[in-house]
């Protein structure tokens, strides 16, 4: 059987979001319980987790979650983060034996920040250096993948119900303003850990619902830009389209969504004149980024949260609201189970972002 | 001498019974190969002058006649083929380069044949084009490489020119004089009609079409015919012309009897000489002499115009690809050795050049690996068919294509393969009256609206079964494609998978 890298493997989803506005630390638990309740969208062979403002203590370093299959494997990992990377502290990631939880890799967490001299060298920000050295692990040493490394977040996966991978990473331990969640239903066994979602890189997270058309226009595009799209999934692809239109071109989020999920043409010409000059150029200078076939994405990042449905949505999404609290899922139920008396309740309109992002005076 | 006799390839078969001596046959035929025996009331023909166009076949009113093969041939040899032998005759008794017209027709594989098309099934939706939009719009040119603000922020949205089309299809080069006034007028017409574009080819362009420029490409070829400040600016973009697919490495030629009248006049030569364009361009021996007329020309267009290069597929058409999109080019075409010509060596025809599905997936791949696809859009022809032929391209990574062939077929021409006698009976490669005006430029036109219109009610079909509602999201997306019967060594260059993996 080929794992997910070698093989394109389809998958259909359920995905879910909790975020307070006001930074109030929300435990793990909840995010867990709002995405038990769309079991049957998954089928147990991926889920996973991403939390923001978790590590308060450590908020300046970079943490790395990583993935070991061979002590070997974490010997080279840890000899490269070494000579690249003043490390903080490192430890294995608490665990919690789950009977329907098997085959766990060793699991281990770093608070890194780069050496200063060696990131002067390099001549490269301080993103594009972890970027850089994030793919060097993922690309170069086989048994090694780094899974998540932003600052002050982290990403929870493994292969299994989410609820379960929820259960075994002892979720409730951790506390956080912004939580996304995913439960996969691939139509294949990828039986690797590394497949399973959210994707992340450097502060940002995608969780992902559904299977996108454009993907190898997408992925033959990206690649020219120094991304390798490894996993061969959609969710890889789109986190690296986000990365290359905001970090690199340094669009806004509403710009990148209208690359990504851009207005039809017959829309555009019913925009005034500056607006039609917007968008009409944002479509034509990216036009091998848009996306097509049926998505539902959620992308989590430093201070903030975008939902973003295809342009036709062909995929449900509900947006639910509550005081300061947002919940974003594939379900209304996934919403009421953890808020019973939410209020707004509504759904976006395809290509239509939903941003949200902490209240200016917060400090996470 | 006897030794130069063949029997006619082709038979005229009349149905005696059902002919009625209308003489229909006699006038259609500029070929001269009908003719009414008064003695006898009967209707006679001399099948070793016909060329198999099929217009007195089309127009007889009590379908009497018919073409067939004639089925005589020499004693039968793979290797020594009839065609091998009568060639040798003909260069035995003439001394000359054998001369043909339209494309290669030979036997080598057509890889779009050996390609096939994905559509989605339950974990993908497929989209209904009848209710859905379903984008087909395409810029051709340079995209910007960074995004600028202006002091509040705001993007400028000032970019290089760039092609719009409603459509990606474009008409290729053909010139006024290998076809005809009316021939033209229809393209124009046409591409107008349908918010894409035509191509002058190398011959000038007519006092009477400036009134489509916005809808014109202007061609720039060796021999120069035509160039002159005001049709570099009557049209929306400019192409070079260093080769073309039907004839790799040498130039056009236009043989004397077609320079007449308003042709010899729009191409500013006199009338009866020869329009023999060089070899190369005599101002561009290397790369980077190409740039230089790149910047010529958008100096003498303010930098108004997109520009073009095209290029016949030769062997490392990759590496060319790669110096041209470093060129300051816009937008690059390569045309396949299936490309049609007027008139070309028969020899070079049928043996220069490679097939544009391999050419044009090595090129983009090659300017992806180079990270410069962004830089310069493709247009890829020779020969498109039909409208699976257009998704495959752009799914192999065209930005958009060129039909000719494909166009002379919708306003009649029937691929006698006899362009370059100048005797075309449907009225588009002459430039005799008579047969000029056979062809009606308002029928014509609208052939070729429903060709386009047709296609692109195809390729919106074929896109919705993808799941895809935009053409950008089909451009590259090879995944898309399957090869079927192909070598490891040829999927490799398509960058296809086999069917069934
Ligand atoms: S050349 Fe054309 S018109 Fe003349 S006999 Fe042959 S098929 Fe008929
Ligand atoms: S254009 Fe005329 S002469 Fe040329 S192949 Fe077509 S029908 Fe024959």
């Amino acid at each position: 059987m080929q794992k997910e890298g070698q093989i394109r493997i389809p998958a259909g989803c359920a995905i879910s979001s909790i975020f307070s506005r006001s930074g109030k630390r929300i435990d793990g638990s909840k995010i867990v319980k709002s995405i038990e309740i769309m079991h049957d969208r998954s089928n147990g062979l991926g889920g996973g987790f991403a939390g923001y403002g978790i590590y308060p203590e450590y908020k300046n370093a970079y943490a790395f979650h990583v993935f070991y299959e061979t002590p070997e494997a974490k010997n080279a990992c840890e000899d490269f983060l070494d000579h690249h990377f003043d490390i903080i502290n490192l430890s294995k990631i608490p665990i919690r034996k789950n009977p329907r939880i098997t085959n766990e890799p060793l699991i281990w967490r770093y608070f890194v920040n780069p050496f200063p001299t060696k990131l002067a060298d390099s001549q490269l920000d301080e993103q594009e250096y972890v970027f850089r050295s994030v793919v060097r692990v993922n690309d170069q040493m086989p048994g090694a993948y780094i899974f998540s490394c932003g600052k002050n977040m982290g990403v929870f996966k493994a292969c299994g119900y989410p609820e379960d991978v929820g259960d075994f990473y002892r979720l409730e331990e951790y506390e956080g303003y912004s939580w996304t969640a995913h439960g996969r239903y691939p139509t294949n066994t990828p039986g690797w850990w590394g497949g399973a979602h959210p994707f992340g890189l450097l502060d940002k997270t995608i969780v992902h619902n559904g299977e996108i058309s454009s993907y190898d226009a997408n992925r033959r595009f990206i690649e020219m830009y120094g991304y390798r799209c490894n996993l061969l999934t959609d969710t890889e692809v789109i986190t690296y389209i986000v990365d290359y239109l905001v970090r690199k071109q340094g669009l806004t989020l509403t710009e990148m969504a209208n690359v990504i999920a851009a207005p039809f043409w017959s829309t555009i010409s019913r925009k005034p004149q500056a607006e039609k000059e917007r968008l009409t150029f944002l479509r034509n200078a990216f036009s091998s980024l848009l996306i097509t076939g049926p998505f539902s994405i959620l992308l989590g990042f430093e201070g903030g949260l975008l939902a973003l449905n295809d342009r036709l949505k062909l995929r449900s999404m509900v947006v639910g609201e509550k005081d300061d609290m947002v919940y974003i899922a594939s379900e209304e139920s996934a919403i009421r189970v953890v808020e019973p008396y939410v209020e707004k309740v509504w759904s976006p309109r395809g290509g239509e972002p939903v941003i949200v992002t902490l209240d200016k005076s917060v400090n996470v | 001498m006897s030794v130069d006799f063949f029997y006619p390839e082709y038979e005229i078969v009349r149905d005696q019974n059902r002919c009625i001596s209308c003489r229909v046959c006699e006038r259609q035929c500029a070929n001269c190969v009908h003719a009414f025996d008064e003695a006898s009331g009967k209707m006679y023909a001399d099948d070793s002058k016909c060329v198999n166009c099929h217009r007195c076949v089309s127009l007889c009113p009590t379908r009497a006649l018919k073409i067939v093969k004639s089925g005589n041939t020499f004693k039968t040899n793979s290797n020594w083929t009839n065609d091998y032998m009568k060639e040798i005759y003909r260069q035995a008794n003439s001394g000359g380069v054998l001369l043909s017209s339209m494309g290669n027709p030979a036997d080598f594989p057509v890889y779009w044949d050996k390609i096939l098309i994905n559509a989605s099934q339950v974990t993908n939706p497929s989209i209904d084009p009848l209710r859905e939009p379903m984008e087909t719009r395409t810029f051709l040119g340079k995209k910007p490489a960074k995004i600028e603000r202006d002091c509040d922020g705001n993007i400028i949205t000032k970019m290089e020119p760039n092609l719009e089309l409603a459509l990606p299809v474009l008409f290729g080069g053909m010139s006024y004089g290998a076809i005809s006034y009316n021939a033209h007028a229809s393209l124009a017409q046409a591409a107008k009609s349908c918010g894409t574009f035509y191509n002058t080819g190398e011959g000038g362009l007519h006092k009477d079409f400036y009134q489509y420029g916005t809808n014109t490409i202007v061609q720039v070829a060796s021999g120069r015919f035509g160039v002159y400040k005001d049709y570099l600016n009557a049209g929306a973009a400019i192409e070079i012309k260093i080769g073309q697919g039907a004839k790799p490495g040498i130039g056009g030629h236009l043989p004397g009897l077609k320079i007449v009248g308003d042709i010899s006049q729009t191409r500013m030569i006199p009338q009866g000489t020869d329009a023999i364009s060089p070899a190369p361009h005599h101002d561009i021996y290397s790369i980077e002499d190409l740039h230089q007329l790149v910047y010529s020309l958008k100096e003498a267009t303010d930098y108004q115009k997109p520009i073009i290069v095209k290029i016949a597929a030769v062997h490392n058409v990759a590496a060319i690809a790669s110096g041209v999109a470093r060129s300051g080019a816009d937008i690059i075409a390569i045309d396949g050795f299936r490309g049609g010509t007027g008139a070309a060596p028969t020899r070079i025809r049928d043996n220069v050049g490679i097939p544009i599905e391999l050419a044009l997936a090595s090129v983009d791949q090659r300017l992806r690996d180079e990270g410069i696809r962004g830089n310069i859009s493709v247009i890829c022809g020779g020969s498109i068919r039909n409208s699976t032929d257009v998704v495959k391209a752009i799914a192999l990574g065209a930005d958009a294509v060129y039909i000719a062939t494909a166009a002379l077929l919708a306003m009649g021409c029937h691929l006698c393969r006899s362009c370059h006698t100048g005797n075309c009976n449907w009225g588009i490669a002459t430039q005799k009256p008579e047969l000029v005006k056979r062809l009606n430029p308002e029928i014509a036109t609208q052939r070729l609206i429903n060709l386009l219109n047709a296609w692109e009610h195809e390729i919106t079909e074929i896109m919705g079964g993808m799941g895809i509602n935009s053409i950008e999201a089909l451009r590259g997306n090879r995944l898309m494609l399957r090869g079927i019967g192909l070598t490891e060594k040829e999927l490799e260059i398509l960058g296809i998978k086999h069917a069934g993996e």
